[in-house]
Formats: structure tokens, sequence, C-alpha cells
């Protein structure tokens, strides 16, 4: 079993790459909305379900920065993301 | 569709590499010279390695129907050691002369070290002299950001023609300015350390497709040559036409390589055989 300092770096990288993938995707988000609104429509409106999907995934980051006490953080977003 | 790879370390990879570009439509790669995983000691390793990828490379290329080019460059991280460098530099004139050698790189820097930054001038002045195209390395990570200023800082002082200069990895942080002061740029697509295609595409939508390319990661580290072609379908998926796809991922790489004349693949366009474009 790998010790606590060698799960931080060895997955340093990774987890990095993943969290500047979601940034990207919020990032390209709010250009589609501005894009919308530019062309003179409702950006949110014209978002459909995406705006849901985008307010799921930030409730998962706050779970991920602040966890529920003795919960895994896997569960907590797995069950998050099952929810209708 | 046709491709050209700006920025493949050939010599860090198998012949299958080549194969399976030349399936894809891969018609060209540009070879910058890259550190060797361990600091050299002697001009002559160099030497011996400028030869591999401007006189063998290119012949093991062309057995899969690829042109390959190079470019010759003492390696930022081996800056440190300046009696080398300069030893290493007298060299360079004698691969200008050849057929394939496009200019000097990847010079550029790591840790911005004074050491590094003299290397980096002069490497440009070197390439300045002798009218050749400059690639210029950016630093990794969290030298990214003080690395690129400091590139900038130092082409700043220089006598230099912006548009024969090609700052590569730029990224979301560095490319503006960058681009602001007329250099091209490039994107360096890595499975988690650099970029990646769908933040290329991004980084294309938002600040168009003049002067930027957009390279694989193909070295001896981990890395994928095919992030190129998995950045093509991002950004043909996101509706963009065959023809921008072309625009960026094989003439751009033509209309700043083929400053240097070696370099004679042409733009080209796609249209139907009653001569209308492609609109799809």
């Amino acid at each position: 079993m790998l010790t606590a300092t060698q799960v931080a770096e060895n997955y340093f990288l990774e987890s990095r790459h993943m969290l500047l993938e979601i940034a990207a995707h919020f990032d390209r988000y709010d250009a589609a909305l501005a894009r919308d609104s530019a062309g003179g429509g409702n950006g949110r409106a014209a978002a459909g379900g995406g705006d849901g999907k985008i307010a799921r995934l930030r409730e998962a980051i706050e779970i991920l920065a602040a966890p529920a006490a003795g919960r895994e953080r896997t569960v907590a977003l797995l069950e998050l993301f099952a929810r209708d | 569709m046709q491709i050209i790879q700006p920025h493949y370390h050939a010599i860090a990879r198998t012949a299958q590499d080549y194969e399976r570009m030349a399936m894809s439509g891969v018609v060209a790669v540009a070879e910058p010279a890259f550190w060797a995983g361990f600091d050299r000691l002697y001009p002559e390793t160099f030497i011996d390695y400028f030869r591999q990828i401007s006189e063998f490379e290119p012949t093991r290329a062309a057995q899969y129907g690829i042109r390959h080019f190079s470019w010759v460059a003492v390696n930022p991280k081996e800056a440190e050691n300046p009696t080398l460098t300069r030893e290493v530099l007298k060299y360079f004139p004698e691969f200008f002369a050849k057929p394939t050698v496009l200019g000097v790189g990847e010079t550029g820097l790591h840790k911005s070290t004074k050491n590094e930054c003299e290397s980096l001038e002069a490497h440009v002045d070197m390439a300045m002299k002798h009218g050749q195209l400059v690639l210029i390395h950016t630093p990794h990570l969290a030298d990214k950001a003080h690395g690129t200023r400091r590139v900038l800082e130092v082409l700043a002082g220089m006598n230099v023609d912006p548009e024969r200069i090609w700052i590569d990895h730029v990224e979301e942080q560095t490319i503006r300015p960058c681009l602001d002061a007329g250099y091209w740029v490039g994107f360096t697509l890595y499975p988690i350390t650099k970029c990646s295609p769908k933040r290329a595409c991004d980084m294309l939508e938002k600040y168009g497709i003049d002067r930027i390319l957009v390279n694989s990661s193909a070295d001896w580290g981990p890395s994928d040559p095919f992030t190129l072609q998995e950045c093509i379908l991002e950004y043909r998926r996101r509706g963009h036409s065959l023809q921008e796809a072309i625009e960026v991922f094989h003439n751009n790489p033509c209309r700043f390589l083929g400053q240097n004349p070696k370099f004679d693949i042409q733009p080209i366009r796609v249209e139907t055989l009653s001569g209308e474009p492609i609109s799809a």
C-alpha cells in the first residue's frame, strides 16, 4: 500500500489535469452562454437542460471541497449524479 | 484529411508511429532538437544527434511517405553548461545548410536561470544572423507563467522578427502576451501534463486561428502523437468545417514553416470537382 505522501504525489498531475478539464468545461459553457446572449437570445434559456447539469457539477465540487464527515466522496458524488 | 505534425521527436518513437500517422493523413513532421533524458557532456554527442535527425530520420519517415524536417539546439535543460553550449553553437551553420533543417529549436527556458537566458539569447541571435526560424520552448507546470514572461523579456531586448519565432507550449495563462507581441504560438497536447485537445479547441475558438500551431506530444515520456488527431476530431465535432480544420492543422504549419523555403509543402483548399468549396 502507498503512504499518504506517495498517494498525494503519485496522483497529483492526474488530478490537476482533471480539474483543468472541469475548469475548461465551465469556461466553455460561459463562452457559449455569452455567444447565445450576443446573438439576441437568452443564454440561460437557450441552454435548456445544460444549466441543471452545470449546477450539478458545481454542487459536486462543493462536496469535494467540504465532504460530509464519515462519508466517502465518491459515494456522495455517485448519489448526487443519481438524483433526478 | 492532410495533417502536419509540427513538433515531433521521432528518434524517441517507433516506426509504428510513422505507419499509423501515415494512415491517418500525416504528410510531414518537424523534429526539434530535444533533451535526451540526461545532460550530454560532449559537443560531439550533439553533432551526431543533429546528424541523426537531419540525415537519417528523413529516410525512416520517407518509407511511410512522410516528409521529415528538423531543428537544431542545445536543450534549455543543458544550458547550465555554457562552455558546451558555445561549442555546439559553432556547428549550427553546418546544419543550416542541410536540406531539411528549418532553424533553431527548441531553445527556450526550463528554470529561467541566468545561464538559460544567455543560452536563449545566443540561440536566437545565431538564428537571426543566419536567417533561420526559431522554436522556443516554455517551461512546464509551475514555472510556465514566469518562464514565458522571461522569454518575452529576452526577445524584447533583441532585434528579432516576431513572425519568424514560434513560442511553444502556451496555455490559457500565457497565450495572450505571446500573440499580442506578434509571435506564433503552439499548443502542445499531452495526456496529462500540458494542454488537452479540448482546451486547445477552446483557445482556437477564443483567439481565432491566426499564428497558432497545434502539436501532439511525441517523445520518450508519457505521450501520444494521436492527441493531434483527437484534437482534430474534437474541433470538427464542434461544427468547424473541414477547410477550417485544414487551416489549423495543415495550412498554419505550412505558413509558419514555409517561411523557410526548404519547407515547400503548400497550403491547400478542398473543393468539389466542379470547383465549389466543401461547406461541411
